[in-house]
């Protein structure tokens, strides 16, 4: 029991959940499915997340049926808030577990996905942290996906850590998330949250923003290759999204983990021979 | 909807007002009720093979289509110039019989309630947050229940969907009704021309059906079309031929001003002028085929609503003046198809707006400025007044002459 409080101490200091955000998204946990509402740019960001994540995991595999091109694939959704991305990945075959550390929108995502019989028994949500499902989830999901989440994490490396550990090898990590740059701050700030509303006020803060460089290495030098990095564009005028050219606002960002004994694909073969060396040489050196 | 590959785990269900119509061979006489199918409706009855079934039980390819006044001499001929069908006459329950069939191979995923009636819909209320289910439910005559994520409203001019689902409806009921018989002609004949006469009282059509016999659609005021039917045959019969073959409407005036127009044209462009031809004549009519309908112009202001989209006839009734009608249906299905295939390949809610207004934006672009053109069309043929004859009497030897105005006319 003891060990268990002491656990539960440590997890809470060390934790990627940040208090202060979870406040502001609590206002706003029965507002996720009104599709013309403060969430409407994240139901519009499906027409380009969810293919983008059904055609790389194509991609990927050789046999699959187009009819349900994600089934028998387990994908954890980190901040699955109320459930927005994880239906669409339901529905095209995934088992989908989708983890929150906010428990009303976990609330709202399971009464959400209860009027479907086919929902209901592919997606299971659990109002947690990433933290606190590493263990009984070690190498559990073939794909994680954390969009709109990176920005709002306290621990960033310690959330990839752990998304590393969940992840099986040669799993994917599909993350979406915006960039910190000049740019980022006048559109996702000011123009985004305080002139136009798309996004509700408060709901980012600039310094907690992750340029794409950073998340890569990051990444890198946890165990994951960065296999693609591409820019997202919201036009509000439309109220849609598209890709683009530049990273500076918005982007998404395909990765894989390296598989069993740090062989992820030939390409890496070379420096991951070289890195072999020197733990050799350490192993006869003991 | 039910061939395509994602919708491979979805479940369908067609309600059906009426009963099961298959065929193992066509029946000796015609049905009076046909359909002229553009050769982009049977591109998509033959997506999922229903056109195949269509051609082996029976239809008749037209290649070319005359179009005449009756108070002048212009007219307007369309064909294809590498002598392509320009589409198919088909009967009404041909289509049908084609469509149960292949309905009947994929009844896994299709269920259809025969004879089934809805009686009561639910609405889902727009907001989010209520525990009552997000679906439409569906109660049926019988007493079963039905819930479904996307209601499409198939159900006709008089859409039950489209009133109960309170979408306003732009009406106007013509003061015509469309006379239907099946025609036998004088002799056998390379029958393959649909010939459209527009006399002041309303249009009359022949369409091909076999090398012997063609179908008729006269739309007249509603006193001519009972008394056509009350008629004996013979005189029916005799109406018809004097209808598309008498020149009593002609006046001297504008004979002379639309042979002038022409010789100007034929200077211009030689090859702008066309030998008029006359149709086949009729010798005998299909006992109790005759049948008379009232016609109307009708277009919803919105195609979709969360959860249901109207196609067809309910969202908008054209007059049969250009053949029109189905293909205008037809087209509403390719297009709402494709857009639920997308979204359903996107793993999307299938009742959700943002597809469905899509396809209401692409067909009701393409929907208005047909129908808003049949309805100027019936109206500027409806006169005798002399301004308006001959502008359409220029207007149409005009368009006749342009070869460009006359492709993007057929490929409509």
């Amino acid at each position: 029991l003891f060990r268990l409080t002491v656990k539960r101490l440590f997890s809470t200091l060390h934790s990627s959940v940040d208090s202060a955000e979870m406040k502001k998204f609590q206002l706003l946990a029965h507002k996720w499915w009104d599709e013309e509402g403060e969430y409407s740019a994240l139901h519009s960001m499906n027409d380009i997340r969810v293919p983008f994540i059904r055609d790389t995991l194509l991609n990927m595999s050789s046999n699959y049926h187009l009819g349900s091109p994600l089934a028998g694939i387990k994908i954890l959704d980190v901040g699955c808030g109320g459930g927005l991305l994880s239906e669409p990945l339901g529905r095209l075959g995934a088992s989908v577990t989708g983890i929150d550390p906010l428990e009303d929108n976990i609330r709202t995502a399971d009464r959400h996905k209860s009027f479907d019989p086919v929902l209901a028994k592919r997606i299971q949500y659990k109002s947690s942290s990433l933290e606190e499902i590493v263990e009984e989830s070690m190498e559990t999901f073939d794909v994680i996906v954390a969009s709109e989440v990176v920005e709002h994490v306290a621990d960033l490396e310690m959330f990839i850590k752990c998304c590393s550990q969940v992840l099986k090898p040669e799993g994917s990590l599909f993350i979406t998330t915006i960039n910190k740059t000049q740019l980022s701050y006048v559109l996702g700030i000011v123009v985004a949250e305080k002139i136009m509303g798309i996004v509700p006020d408060g709901t980012h803060e600039w310094e907690k923003f992750v340029p794409p460089e950073e998340l890569e290495r990051l990444l890198e030098s946890n165990g994951f290759s960065v296999k693609a990095v591409n820019g997202m564009l919201y036009n509000p005028l439309s109220g849609s999204w598209s890709w683009t050219e530049s990273t500076s606002v918005n982007y998404a960002l395909h990765a894989v983990k390296s598989g069993a004994h740090g062989q992820s694909s030939p390409a890496e073969a070379l420096p991951e021979m070289e890195r072999e060396q020197p733990l050799a040489t350490a192993g006869t050196a003991m | 909807v039910g061939y395509d590959i994602h919708f491979h785990d979805k479940k369908i269900a067609l309600l059906e007002a009426g009963p099961r119509k298959e065929y193992d061979g066509v029946p000796d006489s015609f049905s009076n009720r046909v359909s002229s199918i553009s050769p982009g409706s049977a591109t998509l009855l033959s997506s999922f093979g229903a056109w195949d079934h269509v051609c082996s039980l029976r239809h008749k390819p037209f290649r070319r289509m005359q179009v005449w006044d009756a108070c002048s001499e212009a007219m307007i001929v369309f064909e294809k110039d590498d002598l392509d069908d320009m589409g198919y006459i088909v009967e009404n329950d041909v289509i049908m019989a084609a469509l149960t069939k292949q309905l009947d191979a994929v009844a896994d995923r299709v269920e259809v309630f025969y004879r089934s009636r809805a009686v009561g819909y639910t609405w889902p209320l727009p907001s989010h947050n209520c525990d009552t289910s997000p679906w439409v439910q569906i109660e049926l005559a019988d007493g079963r229940r039905l819930q479904t994520k996307l209601l499409i409203g198939a159900d006709g001019h008089n859409s039950v969907v489209r009133k109960e689902a309170e979408i306003k409806n732009i009406e106007h009921r013509y003061d015509q009704s469309a006379v239907v018989a099946t025609l036998h002609l004088s002799e056998a004949t390379d029958n393959n021309v649909a010939w459209q006469r527009f006399l002041p009282t309303g249009p009359i059509a022949l369409l091909p059906l076999s090398d012997t016999a063609s179908s008729l659609v006269w739309s007249t005021s509603h006193e001519h079309a009972s008394e056509l039917l009350a008629m004996d045959e013979e005189s029916f019969v005799d109406s018809i031929n004097s209808a598309f073959w008498s020149n009593v409407n002609h006046s001297d005036f504008i004979d002379t001003a639309g042979a002038m127009f022409r010789s100007a044209i034929s200077l211009l462009k030689p090859s702008g002028t066309a030998v008029r031809q006359l149709p086949p004549s009729v010798a005998k009519v299909d006992p109790e085929s005759r049948a008379m309908f009232p016609l109307g112009m009708g277009h919803a202001t919105e195609y979709v609503q969360h959860r249901v989209a109207l196609i067809g006839d309910a969202a908008h009734r054209v007059h049969p003046l250009a053949g029109q009608g189905v293909n205008l249906g037809f087209g509403d299905i390719a297009c709402l198809a494709h857009h639920l295939s997308t979204a359903a390949f996107n793993g999307s809610d299938l009742g959700s707006l943002k597809h469905l207004l899509k396809f209401e934006t692409e067909r009701q672009r393409h929907n208005v400025s047909l129908i808003a053109a049949t309805d100027v069309l019936k109206r500027l043929y409806s006169t005798r007044l002399a301004p308006l004859v001959l502008l359409r009497t220029w207007g149409l030897q005009a368009t006749n002459a342009l070869p460009p105005v006359k492709v993007r006319i057929s490929l409509y």
